[in-house]
């Protein structure tokens, strides 16, 4: 048991229908700490909704999504909302950025901060020692996050102001404040360039071992799929069809078969 | 420019010969002749050439500041500017209040009433901007929560003969218990439907206290409401007026006070989040239910406490005073002033109050007027008068980053 890796998250046969639409087919794997695994499969597989089931955007049809905190007792996340999900550290990025357009880069990863914080509205009002304290713990903290994603030079802009990678990696930020000991991102690379992603994979990495966050991420860049995940899980039509090392995957006859029926249609 | 003007004259031209049968020829029955008013086509081609380069140039002027905007360059008139400059924006503040505070010691009773008049509908204004402008929930029936203040002193008073002082938190409470009660049902509205449900909740409002007659007195109202006591000291009209303006200041002042408090806090900044986008904000961690709840029921907190004072300083309160007229009044106010901007507020509400009070002459056309300013304001100026001034946030640039981290 000892070089057996924690498991994190542990997801049994999770099945979600949208009517007649089956859009996740009995779907099981699991994250382990330290691990950098990824999702990925063709258009429309169902990734984005196997992770909108597990952050409890939506309740799953059936199936089991198990939380193992380190030492704390397993949870069972199906039904849960959202913000709970977050608050027992799964923190989540989305394919279509999802960014307050409105706030400032830094006030968006204050707003991550928001479940880890306490001051209610009367002690708002009263805005004592304490409360100021920990606004100001607030802002020293997303502010060390933006630089640690390299935002720091655009902390007072407005977060739908600024170029496309860099929306990205705000909103990598924005889950880190949520303390989170495990990391979902929904296509990070999406729209960047060569260099921007090649940045993205070492901040990814940072991330990974530095502070020891796990992270499952969907992505369609394979380069930086086969470069830094292992185990990769790959969907098609709902359904897990492979999961194994990046080897194993690249020479999956049914995986390949995934992809190549994917490019005779483009 | 040249585009422009050449534009506008065609438009002038256009207009002429549109008007042409209306302004300039007129058949006199009587006398069998037509008259030929010339004179008509000078007026009709100067204000349609005026109107339409007024209105080019201020859509051209809008764009170029779009532009200027997206290319990160400061595009605040002085105005602006000088709001957001703390030190000046506090002098101006200071000046201000001394400037309320000798009201009505300069101006007569008449003057100083319309005053608490346009303070109540500040504190309204503000109020209703911690639901429509930082948490972005539209609500339309804002009016009801000022009802339930004023009826709740109304029938304390009548009833119980209980004092203004001890109704007025209890205003509060109730308009803020309202707030959630009719918070709930509304939770996973958005939009249209949640101004329509809210629309709905402010009809109910006045339809209840219509024919609830044994709690209300229906349509008749309720007449002969206290004044707010000093101690039991008996005060003359005037006295009273003066001092219902002074209790108004000291509202005033609180609510800003507050409301300011909230939106540079943690709640606050849920809340604007919750307005930017819900599925985010609940992701992040943000428990939606409860941050709209108490968005709802602060906001109605304050049209329950100024209900109160409204009821004292009328004396009679009826259901026809609480109509769907206030609620947009209120809501435009906020609109006018800069959705989440305090100080836009203050101003929306000291204008749509204070306009049609000392412009009389116009007061038929005042929903006109009204309609006509909010549709211009809507294309040229969507942010409001004031748009909403930014917090300043201090961090340490950390060199010492290593530090932290490790
Ligand atoms: N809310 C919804 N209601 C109905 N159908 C949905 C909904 N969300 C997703 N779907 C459907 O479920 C299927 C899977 O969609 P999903 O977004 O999970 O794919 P994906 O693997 O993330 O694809 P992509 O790589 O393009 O992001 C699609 O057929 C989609 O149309
Ligand atoms: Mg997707």
């Amino acid at each position: 048991m000892t070089d057996k890796k924690h498991k994190l998250l542990e997801v049994k046969g999770l099945t979600m229908d949208f009517g007649g639409l089956r859009a996740v087919d009995s779907v099981s794997l699991a994250v382990h700490e330290g691990e950098i695994a990824a999702l990925i499969g063709p258009n429309g597989a169902g990734k984005t909704t196997f992770f909108n089931c597990v952050t409890g955007i939506y309740t799953p049809t059936s199936g089991d999504i198990l939380l193992h905190p380190k030492g704390l007792e397993t949870r069972r996340l199906n039904g849960f909302k959202p913000n709970k999900v977050t608050e027992m550290g799964l923190a989540r990025t989305f394919q279509n950025i999802r960014l307050f357009s409105g706030m400032t880069v830094l006030e968006n990863v204050m707003i991550g901060r928001h479940c880890r914080t306490y001051s209610g509205i009367f002690r708002s009002i009263l805005r004592n020692r304490s409360v100021r304290e920990e606004e100001q713990e607030t802002i020293e903290t997303s502010y060390r996050l933006l630089e640690k994603v390299g935002l720091e030079k655009f902390v007072n802009e407005f977060a739908r102001n600024l170029p496309y990678g860099a929306q990205r990696r705000l909103e990598i930020a924005r889950a880190l404040a949520t303390d989170p000991f495990l990391l979902l991102l929904d296509e990070p690379a999406a729209g960047m360039n060569p260099y921007e992603t090649s940045e993205l994979d070492q901040l990814i990495c940072r991330i990974s071992e530095e502070e020891q966050i796990a992270i499952l991420l969907i992505e369609h860049d394979m380069k930086l799929v086969m470069k830094i995940s292992n185990p990769i899980y790959v969907m098609e039509y709902g359904k897990k069809i492979a999961q194994g090392s990046p080897f194993e995957i690249r020479d999956n006859p049914k995986v390949i078969e995934a992809y190549l029926g994917e490019e005779v249609d483009a | 420019m040249l585009r422009e003007f050449k534009q506008s004259i065609l438009i002038a031209l256009w207009f002429v010969f549109l008007t042409f049968p209306l302004m300039v020829v007129r058949v006199n029955t009587i006398e069998n002749v037509v008259v030929w008013r010339w004179e008509n086509i000078l007026w009709v081609a100067i204000g349609a050439f005026a109107l339409s380069y007024c209105w080019r140039y201020m859509l051209a002027r809008r764009q170029r500041q779009n532009k200027k905007a997206e290319e990160g360059i400061d595009t605040r008139g002085p105005l602006q500017a000088a709001l957001d400059n703390v030190e000046l924006r506090n002098r101006a503040m200071a000046v201000l209040l001394t400037l309320a505070l000798i009201f009505p010691l300069v101006f007569d009773t008449y003057q100083t009433n319309i005053m608490v008049t346009a303070l109540i509908f500040v504190v309204l204004g503000l109020g209703l901007n911690i639901g429509v402008g930082l948490a972005g929930l539209l609500d339309l029936g804002y009016v009801a929560f000022f009802g339930v203040g004023a009826y709740t002193y109304a029938i304390l008073n009548a009833n119980f003969d209980m004092g203004f002082w001890i109704v007025l938190p209890i205003g509060g409470v109730l308009g803020c218990l309202f707030g959630v009660v009719l918070g709930f049902p509304i939770l996973r509205l958005r939009g249209d439907y949640l101004a329509i449900v809210t629309l709905g909740f402010g009809m109910i409002f006045k339809v209840v206290m219509e024919n609830w007659e044994t709690l209300s007195q229906g349509p008749s109202g309720i007449a002969n409401i206290d004044r707010p006591g000093l101690f039991g000291i008996e005060m003359t009209l005037a006295q009273s007026t003066v001092y219902i303006y002074y209790i108004m200041i000291a509202l005033v002042v609180l609510t800003i006070i507050v409301t300011n408090r909230l939106k540079n806090s943690r709640v606050g900044r849920a809340w604007i989040a919750l307005r930017e986008d819900e599925i985010a904000c609940v992701a992040m961690g943000i428990d939606m239910a409860r941050t709209k709840l108490s968005a709802y029921a602060l906001g109605a907190f304050w049209a329950g406490m100024v209900g109160v004072l409204f009821a004292a300083k009328t004396t009679f309160i009826n259901p026809a005073g609480f109509t769907f007229m206030q609620s947009a009044i209120i809501l435009s106010i906020v609109v006018l002033g800069g959705m989440g901007s305090i100080l836009g507020v203050i101003l929306g509400a000291f204008i749509l109050v204070l306009l049609p009070e000392y412009l009389r002459a116009f007061s038929e056309y005042r929903m006109l007027v009204f309609g006509a300013a909010m549709t211009l304001m809507m294309i040229f100026r969507p942010q409001g008068l004031i748009s909403n001034l930014r917090q300043i946030y201090q961090y340490k640039g950390s060199k010492d980053k290593a530090a932290h981290d490790g």
